[in-house]
């Protein structure tokens, strides 16, 4: 027991404090940077991109489809695309997530998450959510469960993942949601109870990302239900998601 | 010649490989008697299947290729399951894609397509109980559906029925191949499936990789390691309720991982590997700062792990819970960690190993493992252990030597008719990668066997007997990938 009380004392406090400040390493790639004026229209990042979500007229990024893999910077050699190290990527619409030139992150947060009354009323101290992985490649799950480790420890705000959708405020869908798990969320969706809010979690859930040409997918649930949330990455890093959430229920 | 004989990242000549027919394939399989790392069919042509069959010799780092050409009207051929077990899984994928009948198969049950329905094993009795969970499980993991055959609180027989996260990889592998689609073919071993991708690809494009660009792919995989079984020592802490365990892991993988993130700029990995080389080069200052952190992290989990085995609470859950003996590892084919564990001595970073491994010259150690949930735990302490000081040795080459470029962006086309294969040691266990080409030098198929393939049966085999609520535990110890097997 002693040695179990010592490295308990030896390993500290390990939280991060200021969760909307958090400092995030430089070599992150976050939300994009174009600059038109050094674009040649060489068109070489258009072949290089994955998922198709660069396009030149107008110059663009959809975060949406976006991987963050970094491609179309590494081969753009004018310096026409980078990617900030900004973190707070989350929005409610899925339009915001097409970043044109000169967006600056400061701009982005101001209009990124439009806040409801309602949601703020209803979930602002306690927010239960169900996780449901439709067809994800474990990369976004692994990074949800970091959102609950000592370090990001999002359960201080309120905010879990819980057992059964009975017991869930909501739903956090990630993947580009396979045929086969089409009814399992569906099912899943419909014994959550009223009212619920529907969380799209990376870059497949949110438009197919690098599964989206695969015939094994249906993404009609999607058509049929009101989206809430998007929340973009490839995987989604854990300040991306908790902040997210946190702008969604919060006052700030 | 019955078989070509080939190495591990090596092309070969589609012209050169033998077609015979399947009653002397069969035969041949049977005599030589190695491990399977595939099995797969390809449409060739006016309604026939030519079904490809690659044996590996593990000690001679040898692999063996043969083929078979079924007609049309050819619908059926007496299964190898009934000789050798571990075909089980491969025969089942080969009926679902190519519907050609392994006749006699003891389980052909569908694999991943959901469209048949599937069949349970069933028990009867008046204590007999069946408990179905899933695909929603109640964490935030992958979808599946496990069926469990309960006497009381014993597990008599678990059956795992999977499919639910199938995405057609392999074929849109053929049709828009990408790094980044390798990446997430199985988003926890991003660097092992990208490396095995990349490797194939460089193997049919003849495109030479500097040893600088190879050294830093063999530490990220290693970092890969080290991160995946730390967070699953974590794991299996958090499931006996040894919270201390779940939190310190936790942490200590984060250290691992942001290390990963200042090399990549992905937490996984993800954007670091390319066909060539590598997508960043490493400075030396990143170099010192990410020696100082792998230290700190060897001595934190050496710590954690000594103070969390002394415990005898600890102990009691984990010895002689899960376990799979060395005899049925064998036998059903278990790979990679799950079967080292078990005592089976397969590695395939050893058996196959590439240049730039076998420079490092490193020694082999074995596991004497019985198979059970602390065998797993240790083996992968032990492996976390080895992984972290060997990345360690090679930030310390990459700091005094090896200045070269990380990328050669010289790239020829694919070559025609030719087939290569790539094999790369996974935290899992082998990731077989291969890929086919037409006489247009596109390609024509891809296949991919990630090792959870073989080891899903290890887990059913595993609970048996067992308590239903050690299952977690087994689960964990594991570790095993749905979407990899589901594809």
């Amino acid at each position: 027991m002693f040695d179990t009380l010592k490295s308990r004392i030896y390993q500290g406090n390990q939280f991060i404090k200021d969760i909307k400040n958090a400092p995030m390493r430089e070599q992150f790639r976050g939300l994009p940077k174009l600059c038109k004026q050094n674009c040649t229209e060489c068109k070489k990042c258009l072949s290089i991109c994955p998922t198709g979500a660069l396009s030149l007229e107008p110059f663009s990024i959809d975060m949406g489809k976006c991987t963050f893999c970094g491609a179309c910077k590494n081969i753009c050699k004018h310096g026409a695309i980078d990617f900030t190290n900004f973190y707070k990527l989350s929005s409610t619409k899925r339009e915001n997530l097409i970043i044109k030139e000169n967006m600056t992150p400061q701009e982005y947060e101001k209009t990124a998450i439009e806040v409801r009354k309602e949601i703020k009323r209803v979930f602002k101290k306690s927010l239960k959510l169900r996780q449901v992985s439709a067809a994800g490649c474990n990369g976004c799950e692994m990074e949800l469960n970091a959102c609950s480790n000592v370090n990001f420890d999002m359960g201080r705000f309120g905010i879990d993942f819980v057992a059964s959708p009975r017991h869930a405020d909501g739903l956090v869908i990630t993947g580009p949601i396979s045929e086969n798990m089409a009814y399992a969320l569906e099912d899943c969706y419909k014994s959550t109870p009223d009212p619920k809010i529907v969380i799209l979690c990376g870059s497949c859930a949110i438009s197919g990302g690098v599964f989206q040409n695969s015939d094994k997918l249906n993404r009609e649930f999607l058509d049929k239900y009101p989206i809430d949330l998007y929340i973009p990455g490839c995987p989604v890093h854990p300040l991306t998601f908790i902040n997210g959430v946190l702008g969604f229920i919060s006052d700030k | 010649m019955n078989w070509i004989k080939t190495k591990n990242n090596t092309k070969i000549n589609l012209n050169e490989i033998p077609s015979l027919d399947i009653d002397t394939l069969r035969d041949e399989i049977i005599k030589l008697n190695k491990r399977p790392v595939g099995f797969f069919g390809k449409e060739w042509g006016e309604g026939s299947t030519r079904l490809f069959v690659i044996l590996a010799d593990d000690e001679n780092s040898d692999l063996y290729v043969s083929s078979c050409i079924f007609d049309a009207d050819e619908k059926g051929y007496e299964s190898l399951t009934q000789t050798i077990p571990s075909f089980h899984v491969f025969e089942r994928e080969f009926y679902e894609q190519f519907g050609i009948k392994p006749l006699n198969h003891p389980w052909l049950k569908p694999l991943r397509s959901h469209k048949k329905e599937y069949k349970f094993f069933e028990m009867e009795g008046e204590e007999v109980h069946q408990v179905a969970v899933g695909p929603i499980h109640a964490g935030v993991i992958e979808p599946g559906h496990f069926r469990f055959m309960c006497n009381g609180e014993t597990v008599y027989h678990l059956e795992i029925m999977l499919g639910y996260q199938n995405r057609g990889v392999e074929k849109l592998m053929v049709e828009y191949p990408t790094n980044q689609l390798a990446e997430s073919i199985c988003g926890d071993s991003v660097i092992a499936h990208n490396l095995a991708y990349s490797k194939v690809m460089e193997c049919l494009k003849d495109v030479k990789v500097s040893k600088r660009a190879q050294l830093i792919r063999t530490m990220a995989l290693e970092m890969e390691r080290a991160a995946i079984h730390i967070g699953d020592l974590g794991a299996i802490a958090g499931d006996i309720a040894y919270l201390m365990g779940a939190s310190v892991f936790g942490a200590t993988r984060t250290l691992v991982i942001n290390t990963m993130l200042e090399f990549s700029g992905s937490r996984f990995g993800r954007g670091l590997i390319n066909v060539g080389g590598v997508n960043f080069d490493i400075d030396n200052e990143k170099i010192e700062r990410a020696t100082k952190t792998l230290t700190k992290v060897e001595k934190d989990v050496d710590r954690m792990v000594k103070t969390m085995l002394k415990n005898s609470s600890v102990m009691s859950r984990l010895e002689k819970t899960g376990t799979v003996s060395t005899e049925k590892a064998l036998e059903i084919g278990l790979v990679g960690m799950a079967a080292r564990a078990c005592g089976v001595n397969l590695d395939s970073r050893f058996d196959f190993a590439d240049e730039c491994f076998k420079s490092l010259a490193l020694p082999r150690k074995l596991f004497k493992g019985k198979g059970d949930v602390n065998s797993r735990f240790k083996l992968r302490y032990q492996e976390t252990m080895e992984s972290l000081s060997i990345a360690k040795r090679i930030l310390d080459m990459l700091k005094n030597g090896y200045k070269e470029e990380v990328l050669n962006t010289e790239q020829n086309a694919l070559s025609a008719n030719s087939m290569a294969i790539s094999i790369v040691e996974g935290w899992r266990g082998e990731v077989v990668h291969i890929a086919l080409t037409d006489m247009n030098a596109n390609l024509s198929r891809y296949k991919i066997k990630d090792p959870s393939f073989n080891n899903w049966y290890g887990l059913a085999l595993a609970v048996r007997n067992n308590g239903v609520s050690d299952f977690p535990l087994c689960n964990k110890s594991f570790n095993l990938s749905y979407c990899g097997n589901d594809l």
